[in-house]
């Protein structure tokens, strides 16, 4: 009896394994030449745009009205132009291309792109990309092809925001959008269609050969998601990938080999220390001074960036058409300065090796999300900066809820940052009626110059005094100094030799299936 | 046989009568630790766009799933929807708990049974030759690699197998469920990709098992009815498969049993060391994202297969054992 159990258990798992797997084939292997397998971490929870897919364009998957070219200039997507915007800034204006169909061949209208961005505004709907759109108070569709969008005040950098995948409203409309199964077999207008997607191991797209923008070069994509960064390095290595993003330091590890090239990618993707304005401490403009001087920032992208980084001064990238030459600082530290910025601020060398300002030693805690070891790494090596220059910070790992509940008093290591516009993220993160608004300004920093500047950088339509607006956003941030801005990230990918058509492009923070060095692949060939 | 049964039914029916108060008692203590826990899990769901969306647009999402409704509430509305055959939504996966569970259930099943099947076959075999010579080489040999092993953690292994059989000589893929570029699931391209995770997860779990089967039957082979065997001139396999594993095995099912849990646990880091999309990654997810509904469901569904599990090593036992009476 007793040496019969293994048996059995091996028949039930047996009969298990013949139930779970299905009788299909698992070929493909003769059109393998023409399928590129890409692996990222980055898994998107689901595919439906109104629901925070891709909602910067480049989804494979969907386009919106306006596309981004190599550069991420405008260039017109589903409209047939860019669109136009009304003297007062007020009403924006879209025509559609003719001829465009869904994957399911029905035609695009200009009732999908009103269904699209009606479902965004709406409560009922969990889209978490509806702030993006509050300054749209409407948008209708006077005839089958133009779409007319009335916003509630002028709002400059609008078409930004146009990126965004349109969706059918036939396969919506009346559906319940947060639990449509359209969020895991979407229908959209892109180079590919979705064939299967299985979470957790991988969506496999085929060409969408009648694509408005020209056939795809190749017949099917495979994006793999693998969780963990060894592993994908493992299977990179293993030949089972054309392209993966990795770790700097896991990429760099194919530096040296043969068959392989390492793309190191800019992005607006922007790591730096929040500094409260209401800490005894960091809220000293002598203190962020000195920060500001002593931090080595070269030391930093070296080591703990593997050297996949740029210095960061300010919240708008080096690679923006906005970036402002003269707020950038020196890379490397400058213990002389920052020693220099705490005695003309009164703090005064202590005993123990701290300085300290009638009675107030110049001691203060930063806070890190404890699972991000990048950001630990980087609080870390702020941490011993600051002590050569007699600045105790006594870094404290912790869970976002933990943080919250002392965002305006402790210093944080934060992270923010898009390649499309300036007014994206840092109109909420510096704007003096923002603060203490949850992620918004925590630090309460207050500044009219710099809330001046934030509130023309929306208003203005003329791109020069949009230019003007932001670089003086950018000096007085390098004036006041309310946070301390130390790189930006580089994405790093490995991609195969034999690949032909990679033209990296600068990446937001988000970049998994959608807007990720793959983002042209419907033109990769091999060579 | 049928005389060792009889009353098993009422042992089920006792069994079942107490896992309904046990089920019920682990989803309170499930939404109970749900409520002390501060993650918020609107939040979690918007992931980085947490950092750039207004609190009214979060408060309003929390207001849609109902989460900032008093805990008696939102206990009783899912206690209402489990009734009616609804698992609720995952606010983690963005799918319906049931099909969460569907898809991946299976091969978390699949990968556990046949890991435990081998470390089943492999330790009783390799135990009972090793206490047959004790102190041999064999038994040296084996107690060695059991307690390098042991000290070896499972992602590890994972790790190490995967740089020689994948890596080095080629033989096995490196993970995932099939070939990246394969259409569906065949089965031996499944069959070919689950040899190494369902090896290495029994390795993991082996030295416990081959240990225990080994001092086990040591120990028997001195017990007194043994001794008899022997002095009947009973060939040696006899004594030793017959005689001496039959007596040894008894605690061992009990020992199985217990063993269930580190098995899923095990399961779930070899589950992500080989990208298999099972029950092990959304688990932790789930956790991290505070999705109650996924997480009571996985708990009661593990709950329900502990309380499976014991009532068949007592069966097991029963059978095995003429001095127990289930009736008794």
């Amino acid at each position: 009896m007793i040496r019969r159990v293994p048996a059995v258990l091996v028949a039930c798992a047996l009969a298990l394994a013949a139930c779970s797997t299905s009788p299909t084939t698992s070929g493909a292997a003769a059109s393998a030449d023409r399928t590129f397998v890409v692996a990222t971490a980055g898994e998107p929870d689901t595919l439906n745009p109104v629901l925070n897919y891709g909602v910067d364009g480049a989804s494979l998957i969907f386009d919106g009205l306006v596309a981004r070219d190599a550069g991420n200039a405008l260039v017109p997507g589903l409209a047939a132009a860019l669109p136009t915007v009304s003297p007062d800034g007020k009403t924006v204006t879209a025509t559609l291309r003719d001829g465009i169909a869904f994957h399911d061949g029905s035609p695009l209208t200009s009732a999908d792109v009103v269904f699209t961005y009606q479902a965004i505004l709406d409560p009922k709907v969990d889209s978490v990309i509806r702030s993006d759109l509050e300054m749209l108070a409407s948008v209708t569709a006077p005839d089958p092809k133009t779409v007319v969008f009335t916003l509630k005040y002028a709002y400059a950098p609008f078409l930004q925001r146009l990126a965004l995948g349109i969706v059918p409203a036939a396969a919506l409309q009346g559906t319940d959008v947060n639990q449509a199964d359209f969020n895991r077999k979407p229908i959209g207008t892109g180079p590919y269609k979705v064939e299967s997607w299985t979470p957790g191991d991988k969506l496999v797209l085929a060409a969408n050969d009648t694509y408005f923008g020209g056939k795809p070069a190749n017949a099917k994509v495979v994006v793999a998601f693998v969780a963990d960064d060894n592993v994908r390095a493992q299977r990179m290595r293993a030949g089972e990938f054309d392209a993966a993003e990795l770790a700097p330091k896991l990429a760099a590890g194919f530096d040296s080999v043969g068959g392989y090239q390492v793309h190191r990618v800019d992005s607006a993707d922007y790591r730096g220390v929040m500094l409260p304005m209401g800490n005894p401490v960091t809220g000293d403009l002598a203190v962020r001074k000195a920060l500001n001087a002593a931090v080595d920032r070269t030391a930093m992208i070296g080591g703990v960036l593997g050297g996949a980084g740029e210095p960061a001064y300010g919240p708008v990238p080096p690679t923006s058409e906005f970036a402002e030459p003269a707020a950038a600082g020196r890379p490397a530290a400058d213990a002389v300065a920052a020693t220099a910025a705490l005695d003309a601020g009164g703090w005064a060398a202590g005993g123990d090796g701290i300085r300290a300002k009638g009675g107030q030693r110049a001691a203060f805690t930063l806070m890190y999300p404890a699972t991000d070891s990048l950001r630990k790494e980087l609080a870390l090596a702020v941490t011993a900066d600051a002590k050569k220059v007699g600045i105790e910070i006594k870094p404290e790992g912790l869970t976002w809820d933990a943080i919250d509940t002392r965002i305006s008093q402790d210093a944080l290591l934060m992270g923010f940052g898009t390649p499309y516009d300036p007014d994206f993220t840092s109109y909420k993160l510096f704007s003096s009626q923002f603060a203490g608004q949850g992620y918004f300004n925590p630090g309460h920093y207050k500044s009219p110059v710099v809330d001046k500047a934030l509130q023309d950088g929306r208003d203005l339509a003329d791109p020069a005094a949009r230019k003007a607006a932001y670089s003086s956003f950018q000096k007085q941030l390098a004036t006041d100094l309310p946070w301390l801005f130390l790189a930006y990230l580089k994405h790093t990918y490995v991609v195969k030799d034999a690949v032909n058509g990679v033209q990296p492009r600068v990446e937001a923070h988000e970049h998994d299936v959608a807007n990720s060095i793959w983002w042209n692949i419907n033109t990769w060939k091999r060579k | 046989m049928s005389r060792r049964f009889a009353g098993a039914g009422r042992v089920v029916r006792r069994r079942l009568l107490v896992a309904v108060p046990i089920l019920v008692l682990t989803s309170i203590g499930m939404f109970a630790l749900g409520a002390a826990s501060p993650i918020d899990p609107a939040k979690q769901y918007a992931g980085s766009a947490a950092f750039t969306a207004n609190p009214e647009v979060l408060a309003q999402i929390r207001a849609n799933w109902g989460v900032d409704d008093p805990l008696p509430v939102q206990y009783l509305r899912w206690i209402g929807n489990l009734l009616r055959g609804d698992l609720g939504w995952s606010t983690s996966r963005h799918e319906p708990v049931a099909s969460v569970i569907a898809a991946r259930a299976g091969w978390t099943l699949l990968v556990v049974s046949l890991a435990l099947a081998i470390v089943l076959l492999a330790s009783l075999l390799l135990g009972a030759l090793a206490a047959y010579r004790r102190n041999g080489i064999f038994d040296r040999t084996l107690r060695a690699a059991a307690y390098a092993v042991e000290a070896m953690p499972v992602f590890w292994i994972g790790l190490a197998s995967i740089a020689v059989f994948a890596l080095a000589l080629g033989w096995l893929p490196a993970g995932g469920l099939t070939d990246v570029t394969a259409s569906g699931t065949g089965f031996g391209d499944v069959a070919h990709h689950l040899v190494l995770p369902v090896l290495v997860l029994a390795i993991s779990q082996a030295p416990w098992f081959v240990l225990f089967v080994r001092d086990g039957v040591a120990d028997s082979l001195r017990d007194d009815h043994v001794l008899a065997a022997r002095a009947r001139g009973l060939p040696g396999r006899t004594i030793l498969f017959g005689h001496a594993l039959r007596t040894a095995l008894l605690p061992f099912l009990t020992l199985i049993g217990t063993h269930l849990p580190e098995l899923v646990g095990g399961a779930i880091l070899v589950e992500t060391v080989f990208s298999l999309p099972g029950l092990g990654g959304v688990t932790v997810q789930a956790a991290l994202g505070s999705d109650f509904p996924l997480l009571a469901a996985i708990t009661l569904l593990t709950t329900a297969a502990v309380l499976t599990a014991n009532l068949a090593t007592d069966l097991a036992y029963a059978a095995a054992d003429p001095r127990i009476r289930l009736d008794a």
